[in-house]
């Protein structure tokens, strides 16, 4: 069960969306970002909604797999709803007046556009963990933090972290799952008690899991130099990224939806 | 390929002044051969193979590897690129989430072009069968695929000799027998020099030759038949010997005329069979 675990909830069908540069669509998921902080206009949300509609249909991926990451997140929004719904105040008069309470029609519609900007910006960034693999998010995100070298960023060693802690987070999860079995068949508990025992009887199954992770990290480190690793410098890659055809089209159509987004 | 002269070696923590875990060492291994370096626990086999890749670096005496000294620092990633090491866990060697990625970190590190690298990565997962695990995750892989992967990581960054420090003692049988494979088909088919640390007896049988460590010194040495046929040596220093060899003993002290350098099955058969 734990060998399944994917992080990021990449989904992997071939799709132009999935072939783009990872570093096209880590700027054009930020651009994405903003501009819907830039827009207020009905005609403008119904812009966005058409777009990301068309982007999902282009990546192949599943609506009620997207719909699905929206489930940890929809507590949130329906918080974000009430709160706008009951705190707004219009300038006209109110839609219900019951005691204390005053509804605005301002206050409506602006709760409701707070939802569907929530749930647009949430649409929009799983799409981009939906359709770039984790090792690829990695690449982009080295290429752009290293401009930002010069001024100290560890850019490279940033990015080796990440493959790092991807590569061993199925490792560890499994030797949790071995130390936890090994401490149950010695009359461990995990399972009854209140907060405080159950806290307690983590204790002997994180110290050992420590202590091999520590071991584990040297020995990595002993392989990593006989295989000759010596930090960033010098270093070249299998897979060269290429800003291709495809991201330059994809680059003028975010440069289109950027502009409509301001004007209306 | 190998030659050490006159090598100690202490370890920097080790309190009392005059434990070597390496007393002496005179080793002379010359280009294609497969040494089976073999002791018990603590015998100072693994430190040694650690010492030829520059991992550690000898108290006293020296190593030179392909003509290089391991002590100069300036030749250390040369001698790296040369002398290739494949390390006991499988799990803690493999650096990225692909198989194919991993196999290119070696290439990557010694800053060769993009396509060198992919012509390499294909060979290196093809000389040890698998390529067709080349998309998958390390985690899918079973013990024994997962070192030949490690194996493929080093192969691609084209060694003249591979050092393998114990790399089957964390295995299934099944998952020994294919890393045992692959490494004999390397050394007969690419002409690979071999350096196999091990303490399972039966791996040593198709070396050319077998050094035997005690103690941190080297106590027998030879081709496996010679070393093999010492069986009262090899006892006193707690080792077994093959099975083979164990059987022919007994037989031996039972006063039949057996020759004790039989290693195979095949060999021990046609010797009983010549029996009057």
């Amino acid at each position: 069960m734990l060998r399944d675990i994917t992080i990021g909830q990449y989904y992997s069908v071939p799709s132009i969306i999935h072939k783009m540069d990872p570093r096209f669509k880590i700027i054009a998921s930020m651009l994405y970002l903003v501009s819907l902080f830039l827009i207020n206009q009905i005609i403008a949300y119904t812009a966005v909604v058409v777009f990301i509609g068309i982007v999902i249909k282009l990546s192949k991926v599943p609506v009620n797999f997207i719909m699905k990451g929206l489930k940890p997140v929809f507590m949130l929004i329906i918080f974000a709803f009430v709160i706008n719904v009951f705190l707004t105040t219009g300038t006209g008069d109110p839609l219900i007046h019951a005691g204390f309470i005053k509804i605005y029609p301002e206050g409506v519609e602006r709760a409701f556009f707070m939802a569907i900007r929530l749930i647009l910006l949430i649409i929009g960034t799983s799409l981009l963990t939906l359709t770039t693999s984790p090792i690829e998010l990695t690449d982009g995100i080295e290429y752009l933090l290293s401009p930002f070298k010069r001024i100290g960023m560890p850019a490279h060693e940033l990015a080796m972290m990440m493959t790092i802690a991807l590569r061993f987070i199925p490792t560890l999860l499994e030797e949790t799952d071995k130390i936890m079995k090994a401490q149950m068949a010695r009359g461990a508990d995990f399972e009854s008690g209140n907060l405080m025992n159950r806290a307690k009887a983590l204790i002997p199954l994180l110290v050992p899991l420590f202590i091999s992770a520590f071991r584990r990290a040297d020995e990595l480190a002993m392989a990593m130099e006989a295989r000759c690793y010596r930090g960033g410098e010098g270093r070249t890659r299998m897979k060269v990224l290429k800003y291709s055809s495809r991201d330059l089209y994809g680059s003028a159509i975010m440069i289109i939806y950027l502009t409509t987004c301001i004007i209306l | 390929m190998i030659k050490t002269e006159n090598l100690f070696f202490r370890y920097a923590d080790e309190k009392e002044e005059n434990k070597y875990a390496l007393k002496n060492i005179n080793l002379h291994i010359k280009d294609g051969e497969f040494v089976v370096i073999i002791g018990h626990n603590g015998s100072g086999k693994s430190t040694l193979s650690k010492l030829f890749n520059g991992i550690y670096n000898p108290t006293s005496g020296k190593i030179y590897i392909d003509g290089l000294d391991t002590s100069d620092e300036e030749l250390i990633w040369e001698i790296r690129k040369r002398a290739g090491m494949v390390f006991q866990n499988p799990d803690n060697q493999l650096v990225a989430t692909i198989v194919e990625e991993d196999v290119a970190f070696g290439p990557e590190n010694l800053g060769l072009p993009s396509s060198e690298i992919r012509k390499r990565v294909d060979e290196a997962l093809e000389s040890v069968k698998m390529s067709e695990f080349k998309r998958k995750p390390p985690h899918h892989l079973s013990g024994g695929q997962k070192q030949r992967v490690a194996i493929a990581g080093i192969l691609a960054m084209k060694p003249k000799c591979i050092i393998f420090d114990e790399p089957t003692a964390m295995l299934d049988p099944s998952g020994r027998k294919e890393v045992i494979q692959t490494i004999r088909q390397l050394n007969k088919e690419e002409h690979m020099t071999i350096i196999h640390v091990t303490h399972y007896m039966d791996e040593a049988v198709h070396a050319d030759r077998i050094i035997v460590m005690d103690e941190g010194e080297i106590v027998l040495e030879g081709t496996p038949k010679q070393v093999f046929s010492k069986v009262d040596a090899l006892k006193q220093i707690g080792l077994d010997v093959p099975q083979v060899t164990l059987l022919s003993y007994e037989l031996n002290k039972l006063g039949f005329e057996i020759s004790l350098e039989n290693l195979t099955v095949d060999e021990m058969v046609s010797n009983l069979c010549q029996l009057k």
